[in-house]
């Protein structure tokens, strides 16, 4: 059968790490695996605009009310190139974000989490942003060119957003006894949801045969996991921070931390939707693209008209 | 009033008017009709908040008593901020917010055309540059108030009423005294009455694009320079400066 032999090629190609592009043959579960994961991707850039836009009227210094404003900029750019990517699988970006609105798509649950403090804008940046580049870093050799393509000018600025994340953090565990107890308070209450950002252990990961057979994925869950677990420690030691696991330790056989058990139970009610923000986070997305309906359909109308005068000019 | 006290008044004027229209824009994050205008909102923002931190910056060396652009954003009350009336108002719905920030960037590109060539150093330094950032403010903002103007039936009656709204608050933007007389006599400040008449043509030129009219001149608050204000002022303060003055001893 024809699908077969194209099925044969478009692994060949995967196999010899040639990326797989808009125009390409692919198997329809491919692009549908993609449309799934990038726009849920782009879904989470958005939404995680909402828990850091909470402190932009009350960042405690101009040039910290500066940093954190651009830094929402470039996520809300991040969303803009991942709903492009996602297009070029053949659906719109309204679609998606119609999807979104009526809970078809999830976007990343950390965000369904408050920020109760300036402390968790450090906690934030260092944490959510740290354990996004962990994945992404991976992604950037996923085998989908405009995915790949993506995270390869998304990572930069990931990267410089957990700097400046770790940097407000550092300072505040470094200043007044109350700003120290908000430090270590943002890392207690984002810690855990932090590890839960890279999904079910590779055990319970029911989508991910195909997704590494077709490079999508290229580490698993459990892997990266770790690798953030890593690379964090000594992050909140350097800065006289306590991570909230009595269970953590190094294990030098293994060459890795080892860890306490995550509250699965947790993960899987803020993915059904009971967290402490998921109906909030949604209604605000709906309510700002509602409020802003008559505007597009101004700006749609306006265009029409210039389009009307030209034809007739 | 020395030169130096009034350069001092005239500096927080600009800054704070750039700060507090700055701190309305930024109310936009996450809120925008799509998301390349939720970013075009909050680059404004982040031009008009620099623009504040220059000449509140500036307004301490010239005060010579040590305070710091946040000194200045953080730890004064609404009687001694000198922003326009303006850039204080509520942000409404996106037509309300387009034509404030019409308004006013319109105001801010006259001004600062002028100001370029200021005998003030600093005054004119800033304005060069302020002048770039403002120069796409009001082109952005100008685009809007003529979608929205001859977009929709709907979206035409909303933004004339913005307009008709907003209109009051214009009057304060050009008001004048003692610091600018002192000022315009040493070359560094000018003249609002004629930045007034560039903003006027400014004006009635998009609004004739946007097929919306230009509302009678009717009563025009003032406030400005007496660091009178509207109750709305007092709220965004109190946002905007909770963590400094919750926590005095604390540094960010
Ligand atoms: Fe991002
Ligand atoms: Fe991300
Ligand atoms: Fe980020």
């Amino acid at each position: 059968m024809e699908d077969v032999k194209k099925l044969e090629e478009f692994q060949a190609k995967i196999d010899a790490e040639i990326k797989i592009e808009p125009k390409d043959w692919m198997p329809e579960d491919y692009r549908k695996h993609l449309q799934r994961q990038i726009s849920q991707h782009a879904h989470s850039e958005v939404i995680g605009m909402q828990p850091e836009g909470n402190w932009i009227s009350r960042a405690p210094s101009l040039r910290a009310k500066v940093v954190l404003l651009a830094k929402i900029q470039d996520e809300a750019g991040h969303g803009q190139y991942l709903y492009a990517a996602a297009e070029t699988l053949g659906k719109s970006r309204d679609e998606y974000i119609e999807e979104l609105q009526t809970e078809k798509a999830k976007y990343s649950s950390i965000f369904n989490y408050p920020t109760l403090s300036w402390a968790d804008m450090g906690a934030v940046g260092w944490l959510v942003d740290g354990a996004a580049i962990v994945n992404q870093v991976s992604l950037q050799r996923t085998s989908y060119g405009p995915y790949s393509r993506a995270m390869v000018r998304i990572c930069k600025e990931e990267s410089f957003h957990q700097r400046q994340g770790y940097e407000i953090i550092a300072h505040m565990a470094q200043g007044t006894p109350e700003q120290k107890e908000m430090a270590q308070d943002a890392l207690n209450r984002f810690w855990w949801p932090s590890l839960m950002m890279f999904g079910p252990h590779d055990s319970d990961s029911p989508n991910m045969g195909n997704g590494v057979k077709w490079k999508i994925k290229r580490e698993t869950n459990d892997e990266l996991r770790q690798k953030f677990i890593d690379k964090t420690v000594q992050q909140a030691e350097v800065i006289g921070l306590t991570i909230p696991d009595p269970d953590l330790k190094w294990n030098e056989e293994k060459g890795h931390y080892d860890f306490g058990e995550i509250d699965w139970d947790e993960f899987w009610n803020v993915v059904k939707g009971n967290g402490p923000c998921n109906k909030q986070r949604l209604q605000h997305h709906i309510k700002a693209h509602e409020d802003g309906k008559w505007v597009r359909e101004a700006a749609n109308a306006y265009a029409q008209k210039q389009k009307n005068k030209q034809l007739v000019a | 009033m020395t030169k130096e006290e009034a350069l001092f008044n005239y500096c927080l004027r600009l800054g704070d008017s750039s700060l507090i229209l700055g701190q309305r824009m930024s109310e936009w994050c996450s809120n925008g009709p799509i998301i390349e205008e939720d970013i075009a909102l909050t680059n404004i923002a982040l031009d008009l908040i620099g623009q504040a931190r220059t000449m509140l910056t500036y307004a301490g060396q010239l005060e010579g008593k040590g305070r710091t652009e946040d000194d200045f954003a953080y730890k004064r009350n609404e009687r001694e901020f000198y922003n326009t009336l303006l850039s204080e108002r509520p942000n409404g719905h996106f037509g309300d917010t387009t034509i404030r920030n019409f308004l006013h960037s319109a105001y801010y590109y006259h001004l600062f055309k002028v100001l370029s060539n200021s005998k003030d150093e600093m005054i004119a330094a800033h304005s060069v540059k302020s002048l770039k950032e403002v120069t796409y403010h009001l082109r952005h903002s100008a685009e809007w108030v003529v979608r929205l103007g001859d977009g929709t039936e709907e979206s035409h009656q909303k933004v004339q009423k913005s307009f008709n709204d907003l209109w009051e608050y214009t009057g304060d933007l050009f008001e004048m005294n003692k610091v600018d007389e002192l000022l315009i006599k040493e070359g560094i400040a000018v003249d609002l009455n004629d930045v007034k008449k560039e903003w006027l043509k400014t004006i009635n030129e998009v609004l004739d694009r946007a097929t919306l009219s230009k509302p009678e001149d009717a009563y025009m608050h003032s406030g400005r320079l007496n660091a009178i204000h509207s109750e709305y002022l007092g709220h965004l303060l109190a946002e905007m400066q909770f963590l400094p003055r919750a926590y005095p001893d604390a540094k960010w």
